[in-house]
């Protein structure tokens, strides 16, 4: 019998994933530090039409593209003269879940039945984990969530909370864990014990199941405004909803929409800190999952994935929590949408973007979330005071994570702060280097062309950065 | 412990440790590593017992799984709180704000 201790377990962990997902990622291993990207997403992953049909078969997909007027009229009231885009929201709250986390879960659960799995498990403390057991009851699979919830206090998160109530809803079994890393340990354990599926957020398969979101918002705009959208704004945490949005609007034949990527500023909060994860009012979409997954994204629960942002990612922003909390209040209050709180972190950002545009042009927010008891703005700020977080309105440039949350005393001063993407592709070449364990001096021409596209940016930048190191 | 003895096929938490303090992985925080590493399942109960003891139960999908016998039918507690007065005037300020504009 195969040992249970953390070094046994973590030592299996290519072994335990091959199984659990039926993919052996060796396939696409190049030369050292490399790999095909393109070759593992087309043979492991499935065509646009092919997860159209996925998605269809069980309700997922074809949200509303909703116009929220009075925000782009509040956005042209602050803006100059001639400025101020139409800001389009893609209702993804609408879907089965409750959130565009059903897209990823509908092809993994699609695959995991196809192949003959029992049933499928993930580590998430966010909305997929619902996604997972709502895909997975279509797919007739058992479902296995792995949540990190309670501090060292017993206090949970309301949010997460609130996340494994629904995944129970539907009838998954629901493994709630203090605060850690380890928890892969025991999500490989759970894999090896039940022979599930990894539904894991970042698979090929994952991605694949966000790339209908992009091409249908951009089919959507083209009906409603006879034109492409000029800017997509996407909330960005593990990288999976900017790599499937972009690529899926490349398929729709986009050829320059600038798109946004959006993280709420945590800078300062330790994710794996016992004391930190009760201090924070966003559990995900924020810069403690956003800057690392930019950085290496083969932190990842498989051997390679498949959400690689910096392929992406051209402008990266952050706002702040309360500046979210007031554009979430702004979209009840003003466009009689009750969304987020989280999944509104793209939005806020849109409020601000839409001012720098032109009138004629169009933003488009790709996605709300549902909202409910735990997982609301009154429930948050409600928590957050509890933890003894300074609550106020005045300027977000104050806020400071973990102390206070600033809601915003105007909706003049609500704005974006821009992150240097170079300096996210330095960071990932340099990461590259040092966790392969290699000599920039020993990097092939291969390797170098690898490392461009990873970074998305010319030779010339991948040579420059390894000479720096 | 309590006297209240819980019947077999009660739907029950149950607590492991998966974790002890100092067998946590390298590089956490200091305040994460001197805490063990905890994990709260449901199921349903095998045997009659008293909270606090050692128990096996049959997860929602039939998985057996033992641990300490935490509580019986444990209630969802999370709520939407409170209203947050500082948000309270923002859909005022914000139709004040389109009026002014009228674009």
């Amino acid at each position: 019998m195969n040992g249970r201790n953390y070094n046994e377990v973590m030592a299996r962990k290519n072994e335990i994933m091959k199984k659990a997902l039926g993919l052996d990622y060796n396939e696409f291993e190049g030369k050292g530090i490399s790999f095909d990207y393109e070759g593992m997403m087309n043979k492991a992953g499935y065509s646009i039409e092919e997860v159209q049909k996925i998605q269809e078969s069980t309700s997922v997909g074809n949200t509303p593209l909703l116009e929220l007027k009075n925000l782009t009229r509040a956005a042209r009231t602050l803006a100059g003269p001639g400025k101020g885009a139409r800001i389009f929201l893609k209702d993804e709250a609408s879907s089965p879940s409750g959130s565009f986390k059903a897209r990823r879960a509908s092809v993994s659960c699609h695959y995991a039945a196809e192949k003959g799995y029992p049933g499928v498990i993930a580590a998430t403390s966010g909305n997929y984990g619902a996604a997972v057991a709502s895909q997975a009851n279509m797919r007739n699979l058992k479902s296995i969530i792995v949540q990190e919830v309670f501090d060292s206090r017993g206090f949970g998160q309301p949010e997460i909370l609130e996340k494994g109530r629904k995944c129970e809803a539907y009838g998954a079994e629901v493994m709630q864990l203090t605060v850690g890393p380890e928890l892969f340990y025991l999500f490989l354990l759970t894999l090896e014990d039940t022979g599930f599926f990894n539904a894991s957020l970042y698979t090929p398969f994952g991605i694949a199941g966000i790339e209908t979101l992009g091409y249908e918002l951009t089919e959507q705009v083209r009906q409603r405004c006879d034109r492409d959208p000029d800017a997509v704004v996407v909330t960005h945490a593990g990288g999976g909803n900017l790599t499937g949005t972009a690529r899926g609007m490349a398929k729709a034949g986009v050829k320059d929409a600038r798109i946004v990527s959006a993280s709420v500023d945590l800078s300062g909060l330790h994710m794996a800190s016992d004391i930190d994860f009760n201090k924070k009012s966003f559990t995900t979409g924020h810069t403690g999952f956003g800057v690392p997954f930019a950085t290496w994204p083969d932190r990842a629960d498989v051997p390679r994935n498949a959400a690689r942002p910096l392929r992406y990612m051209e402008r990266y922003v952050t706002v702040s929590q309360g500046e979210v909390f007031y554009v979430t209040e702004a979209l009840a209050q003003i466009e009689g949408l009750e969304r987020g709180p989280a999944g509104n972190t793209s939005l806020t950002a849109a409020f601000a973007v839409a001012q720098e545009m032109n009138e004629d042009e169009v933003v488009v927010v790709q996605e709300t979330e549902y909202t409910g008891a735990g997982k609301h703005v009154t429930a948050q700020l409600t928590f957050a005071r509890e933890n003894g977080i300074e609550i106020r309105r005045g300027d977000p440039a104050d806020q400071v994570p973990g102390k206070n949350i600033i809601i915003p005393d105007k909706a003049s001063v609500i704005g974006i702060k821009e992150i240097d993407s170079d300096k996210l592709r330095q960071s990932y070449i340099r990461n590259c280097v040092k966790n392969n364990g290699i000599k920039p001096s020993d990097i092939s021409e291969e390797e170098i062309l690898f490392l461009a596209e990873e970074v998305n940016r010319d030779v010339s930048f991948v040579r420059e950065n390894l000479e720096k190191i | 412990m309590t006297d209240k003895k819980i019947p077999a096929g009660s739907w029950v938490q149950i607590e492991t440790t998966i974790l002890e303090a100092g067998k946590r992985a390298e590089h956490l925080p200091e305040e994460t590593k001197k805490q063990p590493l905890m994990m709260w399942v449901k199921g349903f109960l095998e045997k009659d017992a008293f909270i606090g003891e050692q128990v096996s139960v049959t997860t929602i999908i039939g998985r057996k799984m033992e641990g300490k016998l935490m509580a019986e039918n444990p209630p969802y507690r999370h709520t939407f709180g409170r209203a947050i007065p500082e948000l309270l005037s923002v859909g005022s300020e914000l139709r004040e704000l389109i009026k002014k504009g009228g674009r």
